[in-house]
């Protein structure tokens, strides 16, 4: 139970930069979802916090220690990979009990950790067998009680569940969100999938181009996203670009757009966001905004049913509603979109 | 078509095996001209004992390829670690290099280390002869060794590491015993090319170091005895038990990988 500090780490490729200049904090017993797109950096991050990577400048600190120029051995770190990585000759029990033979810990208090490890993931009485003989979710559980049973300081994973199906990642998520909060390791989670990061998170972080774009709680990136990226690769957004002008965005069209707090000066180019599904088809005259559009496509999505816009200028929206009573809005058809201020949020590009 | 495809089979290991069986029949066969009818008698591996020359020659044989064996594994096992999980300058080059001394006719290897070796003052003899089998078989080693890390993941060293491993640990502890398998299949490959080198130990032997498949050449030309049948069933015998000792420990083609 431990802060994890990275202080102005960078890391460069040749000539290519992969991070730029990262400083953020990871408090002690929280989740953190590194997100982001390949090539975002956020696995170079999570290795750099490992120690299989020397960062070119920059420090990372595992609970006040600098830990910068320690080797991943000496870190007291706990890791899942991608591939669940268990050694292939020894049984689950010498598995999970390589690490505790690495700290000394042998015999009968060796094997008491195991069994207690292999309890917290489900697995007990597993002990005797070998990785080939469980199924991929198990082998999970069995790559995450390893990774636990040495008390690290610090929880990483690097894309854990991936390889597994939906329903069994889903059953993971439920169960790594248990352990983590039972055991209160700060844990730093590295994924592309955005709906997993918001589901576990305390925090997520939006990785760019080396760059962290964003931090903050799973509903405040959602909701108030800083940059076009964010707000794109967290969710679907309608971006709509304007001039400031008295406060409201004036569209290329003439459509006056109010948004909620921090728009830039009078005739500042500005972009906004808003999510699809916030938008609806207006029934009355109370909400804040308004804008007329033509709807091209209704893709039926079961419980969701979205619909693919376009205003007379050319701007592409996206709207997506409950399905209560099945298709109600038909192809071809012009509607009146609706939304209110403070779901508009003006975003760097 | 299952028949037919039974027939082959059978023919092809008729075509393997008869002429093998046929010359360890004849070491048991009392005739000195190989003539038949086939009269059974152990007198040409009792010749056999009383022959000094052969017997050495095996030895030898038998000497050079156990050294050869261990030389080349580990070297070749080294080299291999590094080949596949190290990243240095000119790696690409030093890992096209490894493969063409497999392509190389032998006699052209032969020839050109009893030249180096006799203009750089290394002779011949024993050592000449295990540094040329050395050399020879590192190649093999580094191919059968490479096929093998090729199955192994680097993220199985990452988690031992994460767990507290030092890399040195890490590798003795998982990569190792996933590569045995390879390391040991490589050994016997050493093993093999040494004992069967004709051609390079003729160049690098003398007169008062040889070993069998030289020692046999020469008895060849003197006009030869069923001893050779004799000392080649043993050879065969103690060669075929090592395959199957590896058969049986490697386990070879085990990929039951439940997922």
């Amino acid at each position: 139970m431990t802060n994890v500090k990275v202080k102005s780490v960078a890391k460069t490729y040749g000539a290519v930069p992969v991070l730029t200049d990262i400083s953020t904090e990871f408090t002690e017993g929280s989740f953190t979802s590194l997100l982001g797109p390949s090539g975002s950096g956020k696995t170079t991050l999570l290795r750099i916090i490992a120690g299989f990577i020397n960062p070119d400048q920059g420090a990372v600190l595992i609970g006040n220690n600098d830990v910068t120029h320690v080797p991943v051995w000496g870190r007291n770190i706990g890791m899942m990979f991608q591939s669940y990585a268990l050694f292939p000759h020894m049984t689950i029990a010498q598995n999970v009990s390589f690490g505790l033979e690495r700290r000394g810990i042998k015999g009968e208090a060796a094997r008491k950790e195991v069994d207690r490890a292999l309890e917290m993931v489900r697995l007990p009485g597993f002990g005797d067998r070998t990785p080939k003989q469980l199924s991929g979710g198990q082998q999970q559980r069995v790559a995450l009680a390893r990774a636990i049973v040495i008390k690290p300081s610090v929880l990483l994973l690097d894309e854990p569940l991936s390889a597994l199906d939906r329903r069994l990642r889903q059953e993971m998520q439920v169960e790594l969100l248990r352990i983590q909060r039972a055991s209160g390791l700060t844990t730093i989670f590295v994924t592309h999938d955005q709906e997993e990061a918001l589901t576990l998170s305390d925090k997520v972080a939006i990785l760019d181009r080396g760059r962290i774009v964003q931090i903050g709680a799973p509903e405040t990136v959602y909701e108030k996203p800083l940059t076009r990226f964010a707000a794109e690769f967290l969710g679907d957004s309608n971006f709509l670009t304007g001039k400031v002008e008295d406060g409201a965005v004036r569209l290329a069209d003439g459509t006056v757009i109010h948004a909620c707090e921090r728009l830039p000066g009078n005739g500042a180019d500005v972009t906004l966001a808003v999510r699809p599904e916030k938008m609806s088809v207006a029934t009355g005259d109370t909400t804040d905004n308004r804008i007329t559009a033509r709807i091209n496509t209704v893709i039926y999505a079961g419980p969701v049913l979205s619909y693919i816009l376009e205003t007379a200028d050319g701007l592409p929206l996206k709207l997506f509603s409950q399905n209560r009573d099945g298709h109600v809005l038909r192809e071809g058809q012009a509607v009146t979109l609706n939304w209110s201020r403070e779901h508009t949020v003006a975003v760097a590009n | 078509m299952k028949q037919i495809g039974r027939f082959y089979l059978i023919a092809v290991l008729m075509f393997l095996y008869t002429p093998i069986l046929v010359m360890m029949a004849m070491g048991f066969n009392a005739s000195p001209l190989y003539e038949l009818p086939f009269t059974f008698s152990t007198r040409w591996y009792e010749a056999l004992l009383g022959n000094r020359q052969l017997l050495t020659a095996g030895m030898n044989s038998i000497i050079i390829a156990v050294i050869t064996s261990v030389v080349a594994t580990t070297l070749g096992t080294m080299a291999s670690v590094a080949l596949s999980r190290r990243t240095f300058r000119g790696k690409n080059l030093l890992q096209v290099l490894l493969l063409p001394p497999i392509a190389i006719p032998w006699l052209i290897t032969g020839t050109a280390m009893l030249i180096f070796f006799y203009w750089s003052g290394i002779g011949r003899g024993m050592h000449a002869l295990l540094i040329g089998h050395v050399a020879l078989a590192i190649p093999y080693v580094v191919l059968v060794v490479g096929t093998g890390f090729r199955t192994i993941r680097a993220d199985l060293e990452e988690a031992a590491m994460s767990l507290g491993s030092t890399p040195i640990h890490a590798f003795f502890s998982v990569t190792l015993p996933l590569l045995y398998p390879s390391i040991l299949g490589a050994a016997l490959f050493a093993f093999a090319v040494s004992l069967d080198q004709f051609v390079i130990s003729y160049f690098l032997a003398t007169p008062g170091y040889t070993t069998l498949p030289v020692q046999i050449y020469s008895a060849i030309r003197k006009g030869f005895t069923p001893e050779i049948n004799a000392i080649s069933t043993l050879l065969l015998l103690g060669s075929m038990a090592a395959i199957l000792i590896f058969a049986r420990f490697a386990k070879p083609g085990d990929t039951s990988d439940k997922r």
